[in-house]
């Protein structure tokens, strides 16, 4: 009997292994040819050359850092000194950074590490430590530029305009104003601005104040005028990304909450064993299609049109695109629940609306709770999105500030604010459903 | 014992010897707390709808006359020039395309991705067992960074195009797959592992004859319900950022009247698209998964 079996047995397994092997062959050559199809269609090769490598240098640096601008006037002779050159950053008169020194016209600025810049009457001059002095005095209109010959590649020499990029600093020379920056480390004036009185202030010295200090302010303690230049910060207004933070998280609670309150009464009619009507049935799943179908995308467009922007559009619109989803899933697990214990209810007497409280609610809890729990989680991130589309929470603060392409410190600051959100509602969501599903 | 088992205060032990006393005592109590969980979920959702109804611009029951107005306006329009359709139909497919790519490539990339990650990261099978908090991590700073930052950041760098909008899906899609991946590996039967590594197979042999073909249907049927979610995240980004069918859409939404049969030919273009999506992956993971 094996004699018989084995040729045609040897057979099939000969033809499946070599069927495999094709496979094994076949698939990875279909997704590669894909993914140059793909390359071609969205011209990856010119993208190498348009990729702004600079920019990527500038926003790292200002990830970590930050730079103070020291400008001077050449018309009026005016020194500014501001950080980030933001007015907002502008150190007031009488104020000056302890690496600026001013005696009469002349400024000095210590770029550190032996690089110097001196702005005085006759033009600017800026020490360089193994190189030489370059020196700029203006003739006429024109910066005439005297250094050390051949001059280096990281001196620029334009007609109007004379720059020079160091490690410690950058500077440049124009008719109408020089300006040194310098690169520092750190998000400056992130707890006060410079018009506060505890800008400056080490943590013992606010510490002390706000224990035994003398009130600045007569009218109030030291640590509720603290708390509130804080809260007041006017660089990186940080009472205003809290509340955005706030209006994100409220989006993804309001829209989550409303569609699962909405979808588990309407995932009745769709549901095979509790709507016994065909043409209902049918009629509630297309709607449910529908709402999906349309996507979030163009709830929210519709939706910022007639309640215009802010966090109730993005709730509503989470609200309208979860219904759908909830509407499907809950359906689905409404029509895999065990119908014994729902017998068992009827038994009793029980009218529809008790069978479903008492035989159907326990049984689909978990399935539910998880759902809505994994959607709060994943709709802080949608809520980010949805944010930056109807103009409300964080994404709006976050795009905001990418399209003024300068504040990247600022985009930096949103980036971690969102991603520990994200991680605080991912932890939060986790624990919620520990407790409430598993019984602690 | 008994006084280990039932508390060490006496008053908080249920009266075995009146049971129905106590059932009833342990339903009020079930109750109570069921009660005041209520009150207190519905007086968060009524706070928190009136302070978002403060804080928006338009109050809601201004708004809600008005919701139908800016749909059937656009589609008042369309219809007078429904003969243009089909040309626009024509015209936008393109950009529907790319968006299919941007989502399919994402995908790709994403889920060849979150295959390495979550085998790295599954007790039992990865590679090095002291960095699995490590893969761990990474996958979970993945999944918690939202696309459109990493789409409006590569945007800056890279200028516009599909490709911002293919790394920042990929790398989200690389983080949530991986997590799900691993969940499923997990479960994964270590049988025909250890026989591959009985016969001196490496760790990729191993995992590529021993796991693999175990997860692949639940891992086929994660990435596909991966792309439905990508292929709408790719419109999202195309209207905020760059590329595809949602910029057309934006810029047809920018034009305002005179465009709307645009809007409309978009919108249906987009809402087919996501509909049949939807359909075929539904069809086919109920196929991989209950293998019927």
């Amino acid at each position: 009997m094996t004699a018989t079996l084995a040729p045609t047995l040897a057979d099939t397994v000969t033809r499946g292994f070599a069927r495999k092997r094709r496979m094994a062959f076949a698939i990875p050559a279909a997704i590669l040819a894909y993914l140059v199809y793909a390359a071609i269609s969205f011209d990856v090769a010119s993208l190498v050359q348009r990729a702004r490598f600079d920019n990527a240098a500038i926003l790292l640096s200002d990830f970590w850092s930050h730079k103070t601008h020291v400008t001077r006037d050449n018309r009026t002779g005016k020194l500014t000194v501001a950080i980030e050159g933001e007015s907002k950053g502008t150190y007031p008169p009488g104020m000056l950074p302890d690496w600026v020194s001013v005696s009469g016209n002349v400024t000095t600025i210590d770029l550190g590490t032996g690089h110097v810049v001196t702005y005085d009457d006759a033009g600017a001059r800026m020490v360089v430590p193994g190189y030489g002095t370059i020196d700029i005095r203006p003739d006429g209109d024109k910066p005439v530029l005297t250094a050390p010959e051949p001059i280096p590649d990281w001196i620029a020499v334009a007609e109007n305009r004379i720059g020079v990029t160091t490690p410690a600093g950058r500077f440049t020379y124009t008719r109408s104003k020089v300006e040194t920056f310098r690169y520092q480390a750190g998000w400056e004036l992130w707890f006060f601005t410079l018009d506060s009185p505890f800008y400056g202030k080490g943590f013992g010295e606010l510490v002390a104040l706000t224990t035994t200090g003398d009130r600045i302010d007569p009218l109030r303690s030291n640590l509720g005028y603290m708390v509130s230049e804080f809260w007041t910060n006017r660089m990186w207004r940080h009472g205003d990304v809290v509340w955005a933070i706030f209006e994100t998280i409220l989006m993804a609670f309001l829209g989550t909450m409303a569609a699962a309150i909405v979808a588990l009464p309407l995932s009745f009619l769709a549901a095979r064993n509790f709507m016994p009507l065909g043409p209902l049935r049918f009629a509630a799943r297309r709607v449910f299609d529908f709402i999906r179908g349309v996507d979030g995308l163009i709830w929210t467009i519709i939706l910022s049109r007639a309640f215009g922007p802010g966090p109730m559009t993005g709730a509503i619109a989470i609200a309208i695109t979860d219904t759908g989803t909830f509407g499907k899933t809950f359906s689905e697990a409404l029509e895999n629940i065990d119908e014994k214990q729902v017998e068992g209810v009827r038994s009793t007497g029980a009218n529809g609306l008790l069978r479903a409280r008492f035989g159907v609610i326990p049984q689909i809890t978990p399935v539910l709770l998880s759902q809505v729990l994994y959607y709060l989680e994943s709709n802080t991130r949608s809520a980010t999105v949805i944010g930056a589309i109807v103009g409300g929470g964080i994404g709006l603060l976050l795009t905001q500030a990418i399209i003024t392409q300068k504040d990247w410190e600022e985009v930096a600051y949103y980036m971690v604010l969102i991603i520990l959100m994200v991680m605080l509602m991912d932890s939060l969501s986790g624990w919620l459903r520990k407790k409430l599903i598993k019984g602690e | 014992m008994v006084d280990i088992a039932f508390g060490p205060e006496r008053g908080k032990r249920p009266d075995l010897a009146n049971n129905r006393e106590a059932y009833m005592e342990m339903v009020r109590r079930k109750r109570m707390y069921g009660g005041l969980l209520l009150v207190i979920f519905v007086a968060l959702m009524a706070s928190g709808w009136m302070l978002a109804d403060d804080r928006n611009a338009g109050g809601f029951w201004q708004g809600l006359h008005q919701v139908f107005e800016f749909p059937s306006e656009v589609f008042a329009e369309a219809w007078q020039k429904s003969a243009n359709l089909p040309a626009l139909f024509w015209k936008h497919l393109p950009a529907l395309i790319e968006t299919l790519n941007i989502a399919a490539v994402a995908t790709l990339i994403g889920a060849l991705a979150a295959m390495a990650l979550s085998l790295l990261a599954t007790r039992g099978l990865a590679r090095w067992p002291r960095m699995i908090p490590v893969f761990r991590r990474t996958m979970d700073a993945l999944r918690a960074v939202p696309e459109i930052v990493i789409a409006l950041v590569l945007i800056y760098i890279l200028g516009g195009g599909p490709v911002p909008a293919v790394i920042a899906i990929a790398l989200h899609t690389g983080g949530a797959l991986g997590k799900l991946f691993s969940e499923v590996a997990e479960n994964a039967d270590l049988k025909p592992v250890e026989g591959l590594a009985s016969v001196g197979a490496n760790w990729s042999q191993r995992m590529w004859l021993g796991v693999i073909p175990q997860v692949a249907p639940n891992w086929l049927s994660y990435a596909l319900l991966r792309f439905e979610i990508n292929v709408r995240a790719s419109a999202i980004l195309g209207f905020v950022g760059e590329g595809g069918i949602g910029h057309d859409l934006k810029l047809a939404m920018q034009w305002g009247q005179g465009r709307y049969d645009q809007v409309v030919a978009i919108f249906l273009l987009l809402f087919l698209a996501i509909v049949a999506i939807d359909r075929v992956s539904d069809h086919y993971r109920h196929k991989l998964v209950k293998g019927h």
